[in-house]
């Protein structure tokens, strides 16, 4: 069972490191619009520091955003989305393996680049620290919540915008959670709380998103 | 055993076909055939799972797919339209991914495979840049791989020159003789012996729309 959890995410990792454009463009994205912000508002230390943790956090949702469509769209179109739910194999775990991939390829590279960013916006090791923790829990939320809304939509011509339409709504609740506790952070108080909040979402969306990612793949591929 | 009961299909508010019924034993060639548009394409992706019929039921060995789909697929290979190769692996590695996720032939060499669907030397070249042929090839090289008994093949000679499909039809004969079940739509006239195949001709129904 774990063998074929592994097989799914080495040839996901595979077809990715021969495509490099479609791992590194949501990460430029990422960068290029956090670093956007000094340049419009000002380089003042403090309100950078003030708007820090909102800004990552809605670059990150918008780098996630942009990175869903590879996430079944080309496996659709050349047929490998098909053969994937006719294997001997439970569907929620296949895709399980594939959401694991994509953060893999977008949350993880998001990950290491925010020390940069925290650097750029002026923020302190505390801050950091709790950004840095949000994002490991939150980024991985994000990758299951958007598998839902990409296999909603996989199947339509246009589905790009009703998937932001689907996905953005839902992400709501994560990115309150992460900005109170990176603020918590910045004023020196405990956000262990918070991460707790954020930790039960993540173990919501690891046991519930893939049986709805599964039910949504079969309905839009018939 | 294949049995399919009272099969009808809903498409855009038009009926392709009603109340199928027919049973599919092993050893047996099933030929589909029919006009464009009349629905083959849509029988076969109801017999794999992939689509819910509007009404009727498919059932192998006597249960409905839908309610075992694990060990159904344990004993299905399908290949569609589109072939499931991916396009920026090589065609190893595609026929690996396969080799490791469905039950094959114990032992089995992808080499040997890939030479005997006439791909020798192509092995390590990305299947992005082989050519149409070429990457049908890859995907029925899935056909000696695995052992499944029961093989949906949707039009499986587009793009496959004159002795790639007799080797094809050898391969067939073969899968029937040890009691597998090969189920294909083709437009091609099959020079497989009329005691192995069986039609099954889908026509256009005159009063076709849904109430």
């Amino acid at each position: 069972m774990f063998n074929v959890f592994f097989q799914v995410v080495n040839k996901e990792l595979k077809g990715a490191f021969r495509s490099q454009s479609d791992i590194l463009n949501p990460v430029w994205f990422f960068i290029i619009v956090v670093t956007l912000f000094p340049l419009g508002i000002g380089t003042d230390p403090a309100l950078l520091a003030r708007i820090a943790p909102g800004v990552i956090w809605v670059a990150a949702l918008l780098a996630a955003l942009l990175s869903f469509e590879r996430l079944f769209k080309d496996d659709f179109i050349d047929g490998s989305l098909e053969q994937l739910m006719l294997m001997p194999h439970s569907l929620a775990w296949l895709v399980s393996a594939k959401v694991f991939a994509h953060w893999l390829l977008t949350g993880l590279p998001i990950l290491f680049v925010s020390p940069l960013l925290a650097i750029f916006l002026a923020m302190d090791i505390n801050t950091y620290s709790a950004l840095f923790l949000t994002l490991l829990i939150g980024t991985p939320i994000l990758s299951l919540l958007g598998a839902i809304g990409v296999a909603l939509t996989v199947g339509l011509r246009k589905g790009g915008i009703l998937l932001s339409l689907i996905m953005l709504p839902l992400s709501i609740p994560i990115l309150i959670f992460s900005t109170l506790a990176i603020d918590a952070a910045a004023y020196g108080q405990s956000y262990l709380g918070l991460l707790a909040l954020l930790g039960a979402m993540l173990v919501g969306a690891i046991t519930l998103a893939p049986f709805a990612i599964a039910a949504s793949l079969r309905v839009s591929v018939s | 055993m294949l049995h399919c009961e009272k099969l009808t299909c809903v498409r855009e508010d038009r009926i392709l076909f009603k109340d199928l019924d027919f049973t599919i034993k092993p050893g047996e060639i099933v030929q589909v055939e029919g006009p464009n548009g009349v629905g083959k394409t849509s029988l076969f992706r109801l017999i794999v799972g992939l689509s819910i019929p509007y009404a009727g039921n498919v059932n192998w060995q006597g249960t409905s797919i839908l309610n075992d789909r694990e060990n159904y697929y344990q004993n299905l290979l399908y290949l569609g339209h589109k072939t499931g190769i991916k396009p920026e692996l090589t065609a190893f590695e595609n026929l690996q991914f396969f080799q490791k996720l469905q039950p094959s032939h114990p032992g089995i060499d992808l080499w040997q495979v890939l030479a005997k669907v006439g791909l020798a030397g192509y092995e390590d070249v990305v299947t992005a840049q082989l050519s149409a042929g070429q990457q049908r090839r890859v995907a029925l090289a899935r056909l000696w791989l695995n052992d499944c008994l029961l093989w949906v093949l949707d039009e499986p000679f587009t793009a496959i020159d004159k002795s790639g499909v007799k080797v094809l039809e050898q391969l067939f004969i073969e899968h029937a003789q040890q009691g597998g079940i090969v189920l294909l739509t083709t437009h091609q006239d099959l020079s497989i012996d009329k005691q192995l195949l069986t039609k099954i001709t889908l026509q256009k129904i005159e009063d076709d729309f849904y109430v």
